[in-house]
């Protein structure tokens, strides 16, 4: 006997609804691609570190009196925007602009930071392979959270239009997804280059 | 007849490779000449005999098959099990070094090969250019440099090639089995004119090795005739930046030392024989014959280039 | 400054809000009506607007692959000309500089210009129509890809027409590549241009994934995926996590060569062998990029007309995952020469020989669905036949230089020239050139002349091989490659002058198959919806499709649902008749990742200049980089950053955000 296949009649959400749609697999290979370009950035500080002679880093003990600081204020950063983001569940609007504009503000600090400690350093990015890779690495991480930046910055204006609601509000769940990452990019950065020399790498 | 070729060898290091590319060459041609006879028999054998039109009327097939493709497969791993072992065999063979090599430092510039070989015992050392002898029979070490930008040292018939990277020094072994002349060329694009950068490595009976160093360690003779004085002060003055000939004043390392330049059997890295008239054409035009050499063309006069080319002569 | 408050009517709101949020959608029948309507919201308006503007994969699948051919045709020419120069020992045709741009711009163009996007061109059209899907999932992305690929193809060639055009070789090796040995701006259009075209590929693969995983129709689980699916999914996994190595390679070889950077300059300690490790992380999975999705359409349509399904199917899926992913384990093998140490070598190369297993599961899958079968001859099944001895050729060749001693000879000599060639024209010109027969008479109504097709399939099979089956032994023989030219007493004359011949033979049957193309367009006989009786949902639709695909969504129950009734595998059958109607505005079904059950009602947007203003923003962007021209880089920057906040504004009609508030 044959069964020809039916389409089953159930109420199916219409578009985005909450945390889930489409958009967000679109994040994800966004920040799957950008990842990856870290790794290969990160790889490519190994792999140079590795083969060429010591010593190679420019500071045996990098100063961490800016960079550990910035990286608890970056870190601060996600979670005001994730204490906004769980606010727009609950449509408190108050409290996702207040949330975004911390997180805008950490974000900024972190990047006026970066460029005092760049200020800082007695070379310059043509110094050799390892202050290019320093200068390009924190550069494009950097360059990454100025975008996060941007993006902040039009969350803030669209919560503040009142454009999210409990169901549809992925847009903003999207873009704290890609300020989480940025922040996850710089704990590899930063370990990578602020703590292996202490641990002998390079030196 | 194919100078570069490389079925055929006469070196320690292609006598381990040859057997198991061959054998690599005969299996490969087994497995085309198996799966294009497979391809050909099955069309003309099962082909349905209608036209395209007819696509409908050919009722539909569903035998099952997937055992041929395990089939396949399993007749597959042999050949390549095999070679996967045979060549780390081969591998761990040529990458040990023999016993009491002789040790030439080779360094590739743009577009030509300079040879350094020093004497250990005596401290004494010489350069020659684009042709590079050894002993026939003995163990040779390269330890292989860059000037500019990665070549690759490749004598074919000896052995297979070894990229030249700056920065880095790379060490390659050969070995001739039998005497002769061996042609090599740079095997990793260089620039404008990677196509000729060719050397020759001359494989010599223990004996006349020894004698070859021996003259090339020797500086150039004094000129002996007024023409080839005149010649080795023109030499001086425009050429001595860029080449040496030890034993006068000119001292210039970017290009090839020439002291004996006569004992060479070409120039240019290859591309010219070593002639009255080559040797002029190359002097006053080399940017005609070799396009993009580093090289300049030489304004020089005919009375210039006549005293010039007596001096050179000298060169033995 | 306080936000807005929310309404006082926040409950009658939100309920009505509620209801938006949920539906059943209705289920139905395909009538008259109902396609015009559909027809009405999903056709691409008229006129220099809707040219710009359409998001309709189809289109954008029709001009990928017509920017492709012409990018194919453009590096025929490169090569002929490189062919004439090499037929006769020391020719002087070409100046050195001369050729080295040919054969560098050839090896680009061919690549990065035509190889992929050929692939992305047929899977663009082909995807929503073989998910039984209204799009793809990300339809304004789909069109900047495509934008953006046209304007890095400009970039890169106007730096050819303006003589600077790549110089070092498609892979481009440092120290030659930097700036102190190649001063002119041929690198910087190079590498540029690739960083450029790396978006477009990105954002490709980005988008081939989502509607992999959210836009199949109702049944279509994984085990039912046409082969081409597999090939092109695998493909655009691998893309998403290798392009950003060569994008990360020529931004820093960018850098040193206009900022004195030290990435790889030796003098400031950094590693010429990094650019190699950058570049070949990304250029060997990018080859098996270039070629699994053709080889999915062979395996797609060669079934077709051998009268039977594939044989070994999961095998064969599963086959195109593994190969890709030991593709990732095999990239030193490009670097056997470089001084490694011998235990890196040792497992390369032992990687490099096993990873023939999974390449040969689709050849015997092939062989078996002949022998198996009731082969049709037609010049889409001579086309994909011929793919398999051409794949074999290629496949031993690639096992001889799997073997490091013997790579030590082959390597940097003809020989590999031969292997890449059989490889790339074999595995992906080949199947292109098949399923652009296949899918012709789909793409537009008209099938192509058979007769013609026979004699382009013929000129180029055996033109191809006359090219390149005696460059094995030209490289065998000793002949170097990238050279512009060789000395008469290398005994190489007779050999390369049959190659020659042979590139001339084939460029005629490129000749014949483009004017079969163009002919056909207007004179070949009409198709009707399926005139090769396939098995697959495109061959459902009519002949072209309508824009929206399906006026009916397929409830799909088997992996050859319109062979169904004469396959008898099973009981099932699949619905094509009815099933949802999704007709409140331009609307697409979503479903489950593994088992594809609904899921999801999508709003898809409308046409919008958006992506093609990003593209033009990234061109002017990427100028003023190339110029060192800071002003007309912040221009180019603000036009592509406004243009995003343009694109990302949340909108109602796609129900990115509530409705407005007071």
């Amino acid at each position: 006997m044959v069964e020809l296949a039916t389409a089953t009649p159930t109420p199916l959400p219409v578009g985005p609804v909450r945390d889930h749609g489409i958009g967000r697999g679109g994040m994800f290979a966004l920040i799957a691609s950008e990842a990856a370009l870290f790794g290969y950035l990160l790889f490519s500080y190994y792999y140079t570190g590795a083969s060429a002679p010591t010593p190679w880093v420019l500071e045996a003990h990098p100063a961490l009196k800016l960079a550990l600081p910035n990286t608890l204020i970056l870190l601060l950063s996600s979670v005001a925007i994730w204490f906004a983001e769980r606010a727009t569940r609950r449509e408190e609007r108050a409290k996702a602009v207040i949330g975004c504009g911390i997180a805008f503000v950490l974000g900024t600090i972190f990047v006026v930071i970066q460029m005092f400690e760049w200020k800082a350093k007695t070379y310059g990015v043509a110094k050799s392979s390892y202050a290019s890779l320093y200068y390009i690495t924190t550069g494009l991480h950097v360059a990454h959270v100025v975008v996060g930046l941007a993006v902040l910055a039009m969350l803030f204006v669209w919560t503040w239009l009142g454009y999210f609601t409990p169901t549809r509000r992925i847009v903003f769940t999207n873009g704290s997804y890609y300020w989480h990452f940025v922040d996850a990019v710089w704990l590899a950065v930063f370990t990578t280059y602020y703590i292996t020399p202490y641990l002998g790498f390079g030196t | 007849m194919h100078p570069l070729g490389y079925l055929s060898g006469s070196g320690a290091q292609t006598a381990s490779v040859l057997p198991l590319m061959w054998f690599m060459l005969i299996v490969s041609i087994v497995v085309t000449v198996v799966i294009v006879g497979l391809v050909i028999w099955a069309v003309m054998t099962k082909r349905a005999p209608v036209g395209p039109q007819s696509l409908r009327t050919v009722a539909l097939e569903h035998r099952d098959g997937v055992k041929w493709i395990w089939a396949g497969l399993a007749v597959s791993i042999v050949p390549l099990l095999v070679t996967a072992f045979w060549t780390i065999a081969v591998l761990a063979k040529t990458g040990a070094v023999p016993a009491a090599p002789l040790t030439v430092n080779i360094v590739a510039k743009r577009w030509w090969w300079d040879a350094q070989y020093r004497d250990g015992a005596t401290g004494g050392q010489f350069r020659v250019a684009n042709e590079i002898h050894i002993p026939v029979g003995r163990p040779v070490l390269l330890h292989l440099r860059s000037s500019d930008v990665i070549h690759s040292f490749w004598v074919p018939k000896l052995a297979g090639k070894t990229d030249v990277i700056p920065g880095q020094v790379n060490a390659m072994w050969i070995q001739a089995d039998a005497p002769g002349r061996y042609r090599g060329q740079c095997g990793e694009f260089c620039g404008a004119q990677h196509a000729h950068m060719a050397f020759y490595v001359a494989a010599d009976p223990p004996l006349q090795f020894a004698q070859w160093e021996r003259q090339q360690m020797q500086p150039a003779f004094a000129p002996a005739t007024a023409e080839a004085s005149a010649g080795l002060s023109y030499f001086t003055q425009h050429c001595g930046r860029c080449h040496s000939v030890r034993g006068t004043p000119a001292h210039g390392t970017f290009g090839p030392d020439l002291t004996h330049l006569m004992s060479r059997q070409t120039i240019g890295a290859g591309m010219l024989q070593n002639n009255p008239a080559s040797l002029s054409g190359w002097v006053e035009n080399a940017q005609i014959v070799k396009p993009g050499a580093l090289m300049p063309n030489q304004h020089i006069s005919g009375p210039d280039l006549t005293v010039l080319r007596a001096y050179l002569e000298t060169l033995r | 400054m306080s936000p807005p408050p929310a309404t006082a009517t926040a409950a009658t709101a939100g309920s009505n809000r509620e209801q938006s949020i949920r539906r059943t959608p209705t289920i139905g029948r395909s009538t008259p009506e109902l396609r015009e309507r559909l027809q009405r919201i999903w056709e691409t308006k008229p006129g220099l607007y809707g040219w710009l503007a359409t998001v309709d994969h189809k289109e954008i699948g029709i001009r990928y692959i017509v920017t492709a051919f012409v990018m194919l045709v453009i590096g025929g020419i490169e090569a002929l000309i490189m062919r004439v120069q090499l037929a006769s020992p020391e020719q002087t045709l070409l100046s050195p500089q001369q050729y080295n741009m040919l054969f560098s711009t050839h090896g680009v163009t061919m690549i990065f210009l035509y190889a992929s996007p050929i692939l992305s061109g047929f899977s663009n059209y082909l995807w929503p129509l073989l998910f039984g899907s209204r799009d793809m999932a990300f339809p304004r992305l789909n069109a900047l890809s495509y934008w953006i690929y046209l304007a890095a193809g400009i970039f890169m060639y106007a730096g050819v027409f303006l003589g600077a055009g790549p110089n070092d070789g498609w892979f481009n090796y440092v120290p030659y590549a930097q700036f102190r040995y190649d001063p002119g701006l041929n690198i910087d259009f190079y590498s540029l241009g690739m960083v450029f075209l790396g978006v477009s590929t990105s954002v490709g693969a980005a988008n081939f994934i989502v509607t992999l995983l959210r836009m199949r129709a109702p049944g279509m689980s994984i085990n039912r995926l046409p082969i081409i699916i597999w090939g092109t999914a695998t493909a655009s996994f691998a893309n998403l996590l290798i392009v950003p190595a060569v994008s990360l390679a020529f931004f820093l070889l960018w850098l040193d060569r206009q900022f004195h950077t030290q990435f790889f300059q030796v003098p400031g300690g950094g590693q010429p062998l990094l650019w190699q490790h950058l570049f070949w992380m990304f250029g060997h999975p990018w080859v098996y990029a270039i070629v699994l999705p053709a080889m999915g359409m062979v395996s797609d349509g060669l079934p077709v007309f051998c009268r039977r399904p594939l044989v070994g199917y999961a095998p064969v899926a599963l086959a195109t995952v593994a190969t890709m992913l030991l593709g990732f384990g095999v990239w030193v093998h490009h670097m056997f020469a470089t001084g490694l140490p011998g235990l890196s070598l040792a497992f390369f190369s032992a990687a490099s020989i096993l990873i023939a297993v999974p390449s040969a599961v689709s050849v015997f899958s092939w062989i078996a669905t002949i022998w198996l079968g009731r082969p049709v001859i037609t010049a889409a099944f001579l086309f994909f036949a011929s793919t398999i001895i051409l794949f074999v050729i290629g496949g031993v060749s690639g096992f001889m230089t799997a073997s490091v001693p013997a790579d030590w000879e082959l390597t940097d000599t003809y020989f590999i020239v031969a292997h890449l060639h059989y490889v790339l024209l074999g595995i992906n010109v080949f199947p292109v050139m098949g399923a652009t027969h296949f899918w012709f008479p789909k793409f537009t109504g008209r099938i192509m002349d058979e007769r013609l097709g026979r004699w382009s399939f013929w000129m180029t099979f055996i033109g191809f091989n006359v090219a390149f089956l005696p460059m094995h032994l030209t490289g065998l023989w000793g002949m170097p490659r990238r050279v512009y030219t060789y000395p008469v007493e290398m005994g190489l004359g007779p050999i390369n002058m049959v190659s020659t011949v042979g590139s001339f033979l084939l460029a005629i049957g490129f000749l014949l198959f483009f004017i079969n193309v163009l002919r056909s367009r207007t004179r070949g006989v009409a198709a009707g919806d399926n005139p090769w009786d396939a098995y697959t949902l495109e061959w459902s639709t009519s002949s072209p499709p309508p824009p929206y695909n399906f006026a009916v969504i397929p409830t799909v129950a088997s992996r050859h649902m319109l062979w169904e009734e004469q396959l008898g595998e099973s009981n099932e059958r699949s619905n094509l008749e009815e099933g949802f109607i999704l007709d409140h505005g331009k609307e697409a079904l979503a479903t489950s990742a593994l088992d594809a059950e609904p899921q999801r009602i999508l709003h898809m947007p409308g046409d919008t200049i958006i992506p093609f203003v990003l593209a033009a923003g990234m061109l002017v962007l990427f100028s003023g980089l190339l110029l060192r021209n800071w002003p007309i880089t912040a221009i180019g920057a603000v036009i592509c950053a406004a243009d995003l906040v343009a694109w990302f504004w949340p909108r109602m009609s796609l129900l990115e955000r509530g409705p407005a508030h007071g």
